[in-house]
């Protein structure tokens, strides 16, 4: 294992995309120290910031408080990556493997345009987690992103694929343009939610502000969810599915894109 | 004084009858010179030596194509990096490198001299401001016409005296070098959600201006004001199937007058529908091998992704519904339009196949190299930076028939490709990159490397395969100075502007100031380009 321990604070964000399996865990240690980091336009060795502590093997460990810290496991295919404390900007973006587990809170852009691994963030996370960046069509194309505390806005953001699951409330847009996959809200959302969506399925555990573009269909308890409710069990998250605990009300849109969309919101048996 | 020799080489230069033949190069003071006494010597024994290439039709500054670069910023995340160094500025490559990128790939590949082909009057400021920040090459402009409402009113008028004065104030003061029509009729009328399908046909808010009136009129007074670059000319019906019929009556319609037919293969198309489009390149070439009158570049497609960009607006927006991706449309007031849409060329989609199949075609079946020449129509049919590619399927049956063969059945049915077996010689390469453009654009001194010449010069190490070796030439030599070494830019100087300043009746101001004060959003007197505005201006005469 690898551990990495941040010397302190930098005083502008560090982009240190190097620090992911595939990158570092073939590095003999003196290679793996020489790893070159960027702080602003200039080019730094990654032990100018960091401790460096043991070398090969696809685990890696960040500790300190690695909140100015970006890009931390983008593209990675395969390993695991453990922050101790928090983390910035990017994290797993691009990540096509592997799991990021992280203790404290992340930053925006979590999982941006990832297509496979897994992201558990323990604290909150910032906006945009697993969204499409700024022009790109679509979002995250695969994986899991499972944020227990809060998140920010334009979570999934043109989404096609894959699973985020926030346990605390969300802000505004959540699913907004989404096209697949799906978004797990346990703890609510503010407003505008799934806004033009196309595709896709939003399941919210508390009632939400609904856009008026979305039409109430039926109330149902669709088999798919208790596939994904077993799925999700095992990651450690309870999405209630069964008929005699409740419903779920479906609403279909976008119909301003128009989309076939569904926000299914949950309704408890009294 | 710089002094130069390059010994050992095999000089092509088809301008000057020069095939393949070892012979030194002399360049002193920014021009080929007979002999020279001192300075450095490059020795190319094994290499080949050729004249700097020419890019004819190229989008790489304006409003519209920073319009696209700002609409494509995945483009950028995915493209080559610049990193700036104390030469170099910072940019990104990709579908629409940043400007000084534009001019560090353009001399990377041994390009020297560049044609942006698309200004309106309006921006011009905006596309010299971006010119200047285009280092090494030399470039020039041509100004939007086809759809300019104050001329189109004196065509409806029938008043060619005075629209002759027009264009020629116009060309001043937007300090270009050619005319550039696009679509005519078809952007104006846009502007009312319509568009110019028939030549014949009234253009929207006109009774008695036609497509045909807009092309032939503004071919004849090109020619009158001897512009040294004809009438450069999109056709109407871009892309259409079927649109062959538009772009032979149009080829009529310009007997008896120059015209350089802009990136023909988006208008060789035969069919009723997506369905069924198919190659009409062999009826094009047909004609156009008969009408030495005419000059084309290829506009030929590459697979991958691009941005297209275009003054043809309805076109543009017909391209955002068949693909429903990103749309940037632009209105510039009275004089155009501008559409903008991302698009992804797929070799497994039929239209795309018979468009990339169109494209080699047409440069394959135009006997005359020096009346056809190498665009990409960049960054619609793909990046100028891919043009090594382009080479190399031109120079290469097996390569291109190997490519052919992956290709959708339906799209080898539909088009020529497969029977051509002509493969060009390094000389006539050096005709549709250099030589034919640098003619066809009046500059003399350019596309060969004759006594007198601007010293533009590249040098390749010789390499089977064409792609490879036109994509990363040894040597790049630009006015004289070595701009390219072992494929690292080692200087990058400002390049020069060439303009034309063709006589008009001065009393055309008086009759444009009380238009522009009712129809335009800046005031008249801010609306020319001062001279002092571009970069190293060069004054070219008219014919």
């Amino acid at each position: 294992m690898i551990t990495l321990t941040l010397k302190e604070q930098p005083v502008v964000p560090l982009e240190a995309e190097v620090i992911s399996p595939d990158a570092l865990g073939a590095l003999a240690s003196d290679e793996l120290r020489a790893q070159k980091v960027f702080l602003g336009k200039r080019q730094y060795r990654l032990d100018e910031f960091f401790e460096v502590e043991g070398a090969g093997g696809d685990e890696l460990e960040i500790r300190g408080d690695a909140r100015q810290v970006k890009w931390i496991g983008r593209g990675m295919t395969r390993g695991r990556i453990k922050i101790a404390g928090n983390v910035g900007m990017h994290l797993g973006a691009y990540m096509r493997g592997g799991t990021i587990e992280v203790q404290g809170n992340a930053a925006d852009w979590a999982g941006g345009e990832m297509s496979g691994g897994l992201i558990r963030i323990r604290g909150n996370a910032g906006g945009q987690a697993g969204a499409a960046y700024r022009g790109s069509l679509s979002g995250m194309r695969g994986g899991t992103i499972l944020i227990e505390g809060a998140a920010g806005m334009e979570i999934g953001m043109r989404m096609k694929r894959g699973i985020i699951a926030v346990g605390g409330a969300v802000r505004d847009f959540a699913g907004l343009q989404m096209k697949g996959g799906s978004i797990f809200l346990l703890g609510g959302a503010e407003i505008r939610t799934g806004a033009w969506m196309s595709r896709g399925t939003i399941v919210c555990l508390k009632p939400v502000q609904l856009l008026p573009t979305f039409a109430y269909a039926c109330d149902c308890n669709p088999t798919f969810l208790s596939l994904y409710a077993r799925h999700l069990g095992t990651l450690g998250i309870s999405v209630p599915h069964k008929t005699q605990d409740g419903a779920y009300q479906r609403y279909s849109g976008d119909a301003s894109v128009p989309g076939k969309g569904e926000i299914l919101v949950w309704q408890p048996r009294p | 004084m710089t002094m130069l020799r390059i010994t050992g080489g095999k000089v092509y230069d088809p301008a000057n009858g020069i095939d393949g033949v070892v012979r030194e190069v002399c360049i002193s003071d920014g021009r080929i010179a007979a002999t020279v006494d001192g300075g450095r010597t490059i020795d190319a024994t094994g290499m080949l030596v050729f004249p700097g290439g020419v890019d004819i039709h190229t989008h790489i500054a304006g409003a519209a194509i920073n319009f696209a670069r700002a609409m494509t910023p995945e483009d950028h995340r995915r493209a080559h990096p610049f990193l700036h160094t104390p030469l170099k500025r910072a940019g990104v490559g990709g579908a629409t490198p940043s400007t000084f990128a534009t001019g560090y790939l353009y001399a990377g590949m041994g390009w020297t001299t560049v044609f942006e082909a698309a200004v309106p009057v309006l921006t011009a400021k905006h596309t010299h401001e971006e010119l200047r920040d285009t280092p090494i090459v030399d470039k020039g402009c041509c100004v939007l016409m086809a759809n300019n409402e104050i001329l189109l009113d004196l065509l409806e008028a029938g008043e060619m005296e005075r629209a002759k004065n027009l264009v020629a104030w116009y060309i001043w003061a937007s300090k270009c070098y050619g005319v550039k029509a696009v679509n005519p009729g078809g952007v104006a009328a846009w502007k009312w959600g319509k568009d110019a399908k028939t030549l014949a046909g009234s253009v929207e808010g006109y009774d008695k201006v036609t497509p045909a009136k807009i092309i032939s009129s503004l071919a004849q007074i090109v020619d009158d004001l001897g512009l040294p670059h004809p009438l450069h000319l999109h056709c109407n019906n871009l892309g259409a199937p079927g649109n062959i019929s538009t772009t032979l009556e149009t080829m009529k319609v310009l007997e008896g007058n120059r015209a350089h037919m802009a990136h023909l293969q988006y208008h060789a198309y035969g069919g009723d529908d997506w369905h069924t489009i198919r190659s009409e390149a062999p009826a094009i070439a047909e004609y156009f091998n008969a009408h030495p009158n005419l000059t084309a570049d290829a506009g030929a497609i590459l697979f991958g992704d691009t941005v297209t960009i275009t003054a043809d607006g309805p076109w543009q927006h017909l391209l955002y519904k068949l693909t429903g991706r990103k749309w940037g449309n632009l209105d510039v007031e009275n004089e155009t339009g501008c559409g903008i849409v991302p698009y992804v060329y797929k070799a497994s989609n039929l239209v795309n196949a018979v468009q990339w199949a169109v494209g080699l075609e047409l440069l394959l079946l135009i006997d005359d190299p020096w009346r056809i020449f190498l665009t990409t129509d960049h960054p619609n049919g793909g990046s100028f930076w891919r043009y090594p590619e382009i080479i190399r399927l031109l120079m290469d049956v097996d390569h291109r028939r190997e490519r052919l063969a992956k290709l959708p059945p339906k799209a080898r049915e539909r088009t020529v490709l497969a029977d051509l077996d002509r493969q060009y010689t390094l000389s006539e390469i050096a005709i549709i990159i250099s030589a034919g453009p640098a003619r066809a654009l009046g500059l003399s001194q350019k596309g060969h490397l004759g006594v007198g010449a601007d010293a533009d010069v590249v040098i390749y190490d010789h390499d089977p395969d064409a792609a490879r070796m036109f994509g990363s030439p040894r040597y790049c030599i630009k006015s004289g100075q070595i701009v390219l070494e072992d494929g690292e830019i080692r200087e990058t100087p400002q390049g020069r502007a060439f303009i034309v300043q063709p006589g008009y009746d001065e009393g055309i101001e008086e009759f444009l100031r009380p238009l522009f004060q009712q129809y335009y959003t800046m005031s008249f007197d801010n609306y020319p380009v001062e001279l002092e505005r571009i970069a190293r201006p060069e004054l070219r005469p008219c014919l």
